[in-house]
């Protein structure tokens, strides 16, 4: 996706902006998430938008970018899923759910690591991959599909959920 | 703390420390043991040893020497157990994913890894696990090498260039132990201050390209003198294994430089290893082509040129380039020849906002203290004599005339153009005389800065060849055409300064020191200093 | 006007054994989180009351609560307001930690999403009494509908003159903002949280000199508080300092909400008077027991970080209680006692089917990905844990290495920045401590000293790996 910002969303950006009245670098964030709302993923070039827009150094807003996992770098599938990783979903059963949503989204997962986290499936309609705590710990094993949660997704629930998202 | 335990002779061990930027506390190598004498109960004194001293109620928990300040009665425990303990870990997690590369690493011989785990380190390795793979030999600019897997994250260097230098292109990306050191992808460390990232890089992430693999630093010699490439005279060390110069880092002079010098000063010592250097004195023949021949001859033959040249015949065009010791025999043989033609070559433009001084001449106050001539003021009457015939013998000293704006075919014509040169060049190859002189790295001497502080040179290798230290060959030459002598080292010639102008007065070569003293009043600031006094005041940083 | 009787939706009613007040509108059939219905259930009366008061009284109310911090580290609430320094001429400023992330805790998730207001009120109240005139609301990434749901709310608050200028005619001028987070368990760390939202990388800052009471967002004094303590604000104005104190045990007064995950039939949340049930109540009363044929092995008391407890400790203290674990009153001093913490609430149950090595690989997974990576001890230890648990589940592990992991975490506990140091090697060195059997079990004895890694390996048979 070519990365331009419409007026639209520049409006937001400049309105979030006047949220940080102190410093206009405290925005780095918020507009991350705007522009990751926007076009799915944070691309090289939305980096250096930000960064103009703020008056930084591209790094400066790279070294945000590239800490935190809320911000992809590269494009997530159609659906993006967040699978709880951390104890209580563990226990819950989680990685068996994670097992489940790959098997039927037809996703392999085998190159998944520290660097890329995400997986994608072939089709590019959902993508995948393990979260740290999700703070549902008494409902697990629990996951995000955007942005809707889910609790208590044991294996069998799999087809159900995956029906809420047509491809 | 960690400044306060210097001063008694305590040296606690740290990477992210820098005196003269902020301190994150990350490395956590400075761990020390800290605490302070119980309050006594409401009207009680204090308790006190036999010695005087009040007991310590010691914190359970070691704290970082970096960011605590020091406070009356405090107790600091630099080497107990605890401390011992806290170094050991942080040595071995340092180590760990450290590629242990020592044999081909620069950085080797002068690595506060290596160091510092000879003096705390456990001596063995219970890492059993791969280590973290990360980005290595990366061209983060023209002049600095990356090796992320060297480096343990101390951010010195990001710190560096967002404090000092203005330019934050450096920065972490990725968390955890994957951090790395990184520029934007485009972008590069560029900025004439790059290299300081180098000097204070603990370890050898960051290398520099010109002296990457040149030679192992336990090879190399160190020689304390100050940087002639402007008005600035930062303080630094040259580092030169038999008499070629390897690199060049900047020395702490919070008077001058604080801890930093530009890439432009540092790298500017290959000419001196160059193949242009004149090796021996030469003397132009009948058919028009240059002679190698001895000083005696060489020496006879300029004093013959200028025989006969009477007063404002003969002009002398210097350098400030020349040590106050040089200056002084230029004014010595000024005075024999009786001319008032006398001038150095100004050169001013490329001040920047830090180091970099405007006039990029290193010794002009020093022309001006003793040539009492303000540069560039005479040069056109010069030339205007040359061109004109009324000057018909000149002493290029130090300058090229041709680049300082004579014509050629006025030089041809003169009846005697002696010069004393480092390099060959354009007013050497017309020059009857030319003698070969030396560069700054291979002399002692002084020299004034633009802030007016007095300076020193010492020699860190040997002129090449033949060629003389450039005040001897000016003695020479006043004496060859009939001046006094009797000044045979550069103290000798320091003492007859310090009788004759009164700014050197008390002053002796030893006197000036390593770090110089203030010989002038001027209004000139250095902008980096002046940004470094402000973050003191605001605590941002120690010393 | 106050509805006369309060439904709960099915399956979701407290139970009796519960005190609800930060709570209380949680589940509750016909509530929704507009400011039309939190008013209409008293709210926003205490911050009219509030602007009556004195602002010092304010803080000395909940001073006399003895409101203890409920997002984990248990700091005296009031205390903390009174850091300001009061020579302080600059800006204060508060924010409310929403960065919910502590592995077992969940609780501050249905007050953002069912009960906003209720943490609004709590916020400006608390900024009038510190004279902050903006404050942020940082909520986790993770809670996307959160920060829908607060945003609207805030302008709701807006609309109706509880935020703005000149606030219910008081004169006091507030803002606050949202201020979402993007994934990253340090941003709950308060110092980490204020370079976050300043725009940097969730670095905790040193200590000293960065006291946030002094010198916190902006260099300027600031206020980090969790949701819940925030919310109990307001019902300290409500009931006043010294009767909420009543609530609870002495200095751990109040009530708290527990989090209840892991092996018993009814997990789940439950607010109840801080240190009026027991650890044996939580589990046999409030969630139900154990799952059918299951016994008790290993029991997280106060969030992933909270030292592990065994089921068969005694703990003798040091008032001559002899307690089991099952007798441990849920409150912040005794939990302390007994060598682990209450945390933030969040407790985790382990029956006897579960692995501890496979616990305690899980959690350094957790603690590996989340290290900011700031300072050695943490970043290179936390990894390293990771790496030799993973071996120990993956039964490539010699018992030495059970060894090497425990003085891992000891290398790491009291030589970081943040109590993130804390947080990683308290689990590993507790399960150490209490399970190092059963870990050694899972290793291979003809392991020690045998090449693991594949880059040993490689280097073992005089490669050099590329």
């Amino acid at each position: 996706m070519a990365f331009e910002v419409s007026s639209e969303l520049e409006k937001k950006i400049d309105e979030v902006i006047t949220h940080y009245p102190v410093s206009k670098r405290s925005a780095v964030l918020p507009l991350l998430h705007l522009i990751q709302h926007e076009f799915r993923y944070i691309q090289d070039e939305a980096v250096n938008w930000v960064a103009a827009k703020l008056g930084l150094e591209p790094i400066q807003v790279l070294e945000v970018v590239t800490f935190y996992p809320g911000f992809r770098q590269n494009a997530p599938g159609k659906y993006h899923i967040r699978v709880c990783r951390t104890l209580s979903c563990a226990m819950a059963g989680s990685y068996e759910l994670m097992d489940a949503l790959c098997a039927a989204t037809k996703i392999d997962r085998s190159h998944a690591d520290h660097h890329h986290p995400i997986s994608v499936s072939a089709d590019g309609k959902y993508s995948i991959e393990f979260a740290e705590c999700l703070a549902s710990c008494g409902f697990g094993p629990v996951c995000m599909v955007e942005d809707d949660f889910h609790e208590k997704v044991d294996v069998s629930k799999v087809g159900e959920l995956l029906a809420k998202y047509p491809v | 703390m960690i400044e306060a335990c210097r001063q008694v002779g305590k040296l606690v061990p740290h990477y992210c420390y820098h005196p003269k930027l902020t301190s994150p506390g990350n490395c956590r190598m400075c761990l020390v043991e800290m605490g302070m004498p119980p309050r006594p109960a409401p009207g009680q004194e204090p308790q006190k040893d036999e010695n005087g001293r009040q007991p310590i109620a010691w914190m359970p928990r070691a704290v970082i020497a970096c960011a605590n300040t020091v406070a009356d009665n405090m107790g600091i425990r630099t080497d107990s157990i605890l401390t011992q303990e806290c170094r050991k870990g942080v040595m071995e997690f340092l180590l760990i994913n450290h590629p242990l590369d020592c044999p081909i690493c620069d950085q080797a011989g002068e690595c506060r890894l290596q160091e510092f785990s000879v003096e705390h380190g456990k001596g063995e390795s219970r890492f059993r696990e791969n280590k973290v793979k990360k980005p290595k030999n990366v061209d983060i600019g023209p002049r600095v090498r990356l090796d992320d897997e060297r480096c343990i994250m101390c951010s010195r260097c990001i710190r560096f260039t967002a404090e000092v230098a203005d330019d934050p292109v450096l920065g972490f990306t990725e968390r955890g132990s994957h951090t790395t050191l990184a520029v934007h992808p485009g972008k590069e460390l560029a900025n004439n201050y790059s290299l300081n990232t180098v000097d204070i890089c603990p370890v050898g992430a960051l290398t520099s390209t010109d002296f990457r693999f040149q030679m192992r630093v336990w090879f190399m010699s160190e020689t304390n003198t100050i940087c002639t490439k402007c008005g600035r005279g930062c303080n630094m060390e040259v580092g030169a294994r038999g008499d070629t110069i390897y690199r060049q880092t900047p020395r702490d002079n919070d008077a001058v430089n604080s801890s930093w010098m530009c890439d432009q000063g540092r790298l500017d010592f290959h000419f001196v290893n160059s193949e242009f250097r004149l090796t021996d004195p030469m003397v132009k023949t009948a058919n028009g082509t240059h002679e190698v021949t001895t000083w005696k001859n060489a020496l006879g033959a300029a004093a013959r040129s200028l025989e006969g040249l009477k007063g404002d015949e003969v002009a002398i065009v210097a350098s400030a380039r020349f040590t106050n010791e040089e200056l002084f025999f230029v004014k010595r043989l000024a005075e024999t020849l009786g001319t008032t033609l006398v001038d150095v070559v100004p050169r001013t433009g490329g001040g920047d906002n830090y180091l970099r001084a405007d006039d990029q001449n290193p010794n002009s106050n020093g022309a001006r203290t003793i040539l009492g001539v303000e540069p560039g003021s005479k040069l056109a009457s010069i030339r205007a004599g040359v061109a004109s015939g009324s000057v018909k013998g000149v002493i290029a000293l130090g300058e090229n005339l041709i680049k300082a704006g004579f014509e050629k075919a006025g030089l041809e014509a003169l009846k005697a153009l002696v010069s004393v040169h480092i390099l060959a060049n354009a007013t050497a190859e017309v020059s009857g005389v030319v003698l070969p002189g030396s560069s700054y790295a291979e002399k002692r001497g002084s020299m004034i800065n633009v802030t007016g502080r007095l300076q020193r040179l010492n020699k860190a290798v040997k002129s090449p060849g033949n060629a003389r230290d450039t005040w001897e060959i000016l003695r020479d030459i006043v004496s060859a055409i009939g001046g006094g002598n009797g000044l045979h080292t550069i103290e000798d010639v320091f003492k007859q300064l310090a009788a004759t102008v009164p700014v050197f007065e008390g002053l002796t070569l030893s006197r000036i020191g390593d770090l110089g003293v203030q010989v002038l009043e001027t209004t000139e600031t250095v902008p980096l200093l002046e940004r470094e006094k402000e973050r003191k005041a605001k605590g941002l940083i120690v010393v | 006007m106050m509805a006369s009787a309060i439904t709960y939706l099915p399956g979701k009613e407290p139970h009796v054994r519960e005190h609800r007040l930060i709570f209380k509108n949680i589940d509750r059939v016909g509530y929704d989180p507009s400011i039309e219905c939190y008013e209409q259930n008293g709210g926003y009366v205490q911050l009219k009351k509030a602007f009556t008061m004195a602002r010092a009284d304010i803080t000395n109310e909940v001073k006399k609560s003895g409101l203890r911090g409920r997002g984990g580290a248990g700091f005296p609430t009031g205390v903390k307001w009174g850091f300001i320094p009061p020579t302080n001429t600059k800006p204060v400023y508060i924010i409310c930690n929403a960065d919910e992330s502590e592995p077992g805790t969940f609780k501050d998730r249905y007050i953002l999403h069912q009960d906003p207001h209720q943490l609004l009120e709590g916020m400006i109240i608390a900024c009038f009494a510190v004279g902050a005139k903006l404050g942020y609301i940082y909520i986790r990434e993770e809670f996307p509908m959160a920060a829908i749901i607060v945003e609207k709310a805030i302008a709701e608050a807006h609309a109706k003159g509880y935020l703005g200028k000149n606030i219910q005619g008081s004169g006091f001028d507030c803002e606050l903002y949202v201020h979402r987070g993007a994934g990253a368990y340090i941003c709950g760390e308060e110092t980490g949280l204020i370079e976050s939202l300043e725009g940097k990388r969730p670095y905790p800052r040193i200590k000293p000199p960065y006291f946030p009471a002094a010198l916190g967002l902006y260099m300027c004094p600031t206020i980090v508080n969790n949701v819940e303590s925030l919310c109990h604000v307001k019902h300290i104005l409500e009931m006043g300092g010294e009767t909420y104190a009543k609530l609870g045990t002495p200095n751990n007064t109040g009530t708290r909400i527990l989090c209840v995950s892991g092996d018993v039939v009814n997990p789940g949340y439950f607010e109840v008077e801080v240190g009026k049930v027991t650890m044996g109540e939580v589990i046999d009363v409030l969630c139900g027991g154990l799952k059918p044929g299951r016994k008790l092995k290993a029991i997280i008391p106060g969030g992933s970080s909270a030292k592990v407890l065994r089921a068969d400790e005694v703990f003798k203290l040091k008032d001559g209680r002899e307690l089991t674990i099952m007798d441990i009153p849920m409150d912040f001093d005794t939990m302390a006692a007994c060598g682990s913490m209450a945390g933030s609430g969040g407790v985790i149950i382990m029956d006897d089917s579960r692995s501890m090595s496979w616990v305690i690989n899980n959690l350094n997974n957790f603690y590996a990905h989340e290290s900011c990576g700031q300072c050695t001890p943490c970043r290179e230890g936390s990894l390293w844990m990771k790496k030799i648990s993973d071996r120990i589940v993956a039964g490539t592990a010699s018992p030495d290495d059970v060894d090497t992991l425990e003085s891992v975490a000891n290398q790491i506990e009291g030589k970081t920045i943040c109590a993130f140091g804390e947080a990683c090697s308290w689990p590993t060195q507790s399960f150490i401590k209490k399970f190092g059997d059963e870990l050694k079990g899972d290793c291979k004895p003809e392991l020690a000293g045998k090449v693991v890694a594949e880059e040993g390996a490689i280097a073992a048979a005089g490669l050099v790996a590329v």
